[in-house]
């Protein structure tokens, strides 16, 4: 499959600490990559390099398609003020900037755009609404409906679980995988089950990198890298398989 | 009232108010939107440091205003996005610090400085050809800027983080909305003063942003109210032989608070 971009010897962090160290991550077309690891183990470190947003200290980042409408972004949550007077269709049209720039002009056609995305959504009748007074869950809709909008090659999502409402919840991944057809997902998450379940390849993350060509999540994964250990002492992590010690599978 | 019309100083004076009142209505939206009022009180005063000095050097005032505004501006913005400072220190430093250079200056300078106190509370009335030359161009330029720019100018300051994933160009459009705020704020003092310009760039906005929620509508209705409102203060205080600057302040807060009350009734 065709490479989209790629991370060499990345080493990040803020100010004199470093959070990564040398990290190497190819993303790939139609790639479905699950980024795990423990808190502070530099998820969302990686996150911003990848998406420009964090210069690392060394390494360095290899674009190999054009940065236009690469990368559609999902914060984990959005700290914008919410007294921000922006309605609910300008913050989707806004997903539209790397196309723009600055200089290009919001057409009508785009404007279509956007009530049909929101429609698709479950946010008909939401556009002219302030961001400000929707709830968590509609807000995080419009806001992946701005991250999609461009039809971006790279769909970057920062712990989504921690604010799609439940309603959305087992529809928001069946649209991840909907949407993985035509973009590359790179999810960060704590949440193993939603992990394993819809994504292709698993990178965990703390401190080093560790790339997994598979999503099978094995207890030694866990354990070498200090993933927390919890995730797995319950052991019913619902949908999906665990790889046992001695390699055998069982439900 | 209508025979001041005929006057120059009165054709001007109203002109100039007009044209503020555009290039205040715009500015000040995004000034409330990105909450940087207390940055624009930081400028305003810092500005009165140029004012001084350039009164001790023989220069313009309105000049040496704009040079200490511009370099408040880049200042406040630059240092505290390194995050080094906290920004409300740092507006507190350039605030009072402006203000001290300016007394110190206009102390030190030889004789008595007749027109420190318009400065200080605007007056209109004394505007001059050259001042409605330079309030033309600069409202121009805004209302061109604004015409152009104003949705990446919006989309940025809603959420700059999201917008740097996009890879657009928001250095050059900060730098450039930047500049036109401390200009503004400088050609904003002959009609208000230094004390009272915040006024121009909030209360417009505040009364716009009780009915619409959208930049798009705040946009236009903070200029026409910045507009109306100042009109309207203008010949009450040439009718009542008031203050300029006060009484367009004290007009925009009647409309203000007719608002507020009519918007409780509904």
């Amino acid at each position: 499959m065709n490479e989209l971009l790629e991370l060499k010897g990345i080493t990040a962090g803020y100010e004199q600490t470093v959070v990564l160290r040398d990290v190497n991550l190819t993303i790939r077309e139609h790639d479905f990559i699950g980024i795990i690891g423990p808190n502070g183990g530099g998820k969302t470190t990686l996150l911003k390099v990848i998406l420009g947003l964090l210069k690392p200290f060394s390494g360095e980042i290899v674009y190999h398609v054009t940065k236009q409408s690469l990368f559609g972004y999902l914060p984990q949550n959005s700290r914008f003020d919410s007294k921000f007077p922006i309605s609910v269709k300008e913050v989707v049209l806004s997903g539209l900037m790397s196309e723009k720039g600055i200089f290009k002009g919001y057409t009508k056609a785009d404007r279509e755009r956007v009530d049909e995305l929101l429609k698709t959504y479950g946010m008909e009748g939401f556009g002219d609404r302030p961001i400000g007074e929707l709830s968590g869950g509609q807000m995080q809709r419009v806001f992946l409906c701005r991250a999609i909008i461009s039809s971006p090659k790279i769909l970057i999502l920062d712990e989504p679980s921690t604010y799609v409402d439940a309603n959305f919840e087992n529809e928001f991944y069946a649209v991840l995988g909907e949407l993985n057809k035509t973009m590359s997902i790179v999810m960060v998450s704590h949440d193993l089950g939603t992990i394993c379940s819809y994504v292709k390849t698993i990178a965990c993350v703390n401190g080093g990198l560790h790339y997994h060509e598979s999503n099978l999540i094995t207890p030694e994964q866990l354990k070498l890298y200090n993933c927390p250990i919890e995730l797995i002492s319950h052991g019913t992590v619902p949908h999906r398989v665990l790889l046992k010690h001695d390699g055998t599978i069982e439900n | 009232m209508i025979e001041l019309l005929e006057y120059t100083f009165f054709q001007n004076a109203l002109l100039c108010t007009i044209l503020i009142g555009v290039s205040c209505g715009l500015i000040g939206t995004y000034i409330v939107a990105k909450r940087m009022v207390f940055i624009s009180g930081g400028i305003t005063h810092a500005s009165f440091g140029g004012l001084g000095l350039a009164y001790f050097l023989g220069l313009s005032p309105l000049f040496g205003a704009a040079v200490f505004a511009l370099a408040a501006a880049f200042c406040i913005l630059y240092l505290s996005d390194n995050k080094r400072f906290k920004e409300d220190s740092l507006i507190g430093i350039f605030w009072s610090a402006g203000m001290a250079i300016g007394v110190l200056f206009i102390y030190l300078t030889p004789g008595y400085a007749p027109n420190l106190l318009s400065y200080l509370f605007g007056n209109i009335l004394t505007v001059t050809g050259e001042q409605v030359i330079l309030s033309f161009l600069l409202c121009l330029v805004i209302v061109v800027f604004f015409a152009k720019f104003y949705r990446p100018l919006f989309y940025i300051a809603f959420d700059k983080e999201y917008s740097r994933t996009h890879f657009v160009a928001l250095n050059g459009l900060e730098i450039g909305v930047t500049a036109l705020i401390a200009l503004c704020i400088v050609l904003c003092m002959k009609l208000a003063g230094i004390i009272l310009v915040i006024s121009y760039l909030t209360m417009p906005q505040a009364i716009a942003g009780m009915f619409h929620k959208n930049f798009t509508k705040q946009l236009v209705w903070a200029t026409i109210i910045s507009c109306v409102g100042s009109i309207i203060g203008l010949f009450a205080s040439a009718a009542l032989k008031l203050p300029s600057g006060a009484t367009i302040v004290l007009c925009f807060l009647l409309i203000f608070i007719v608002c507020y009350l009519w918007k409780r009734k509904k």
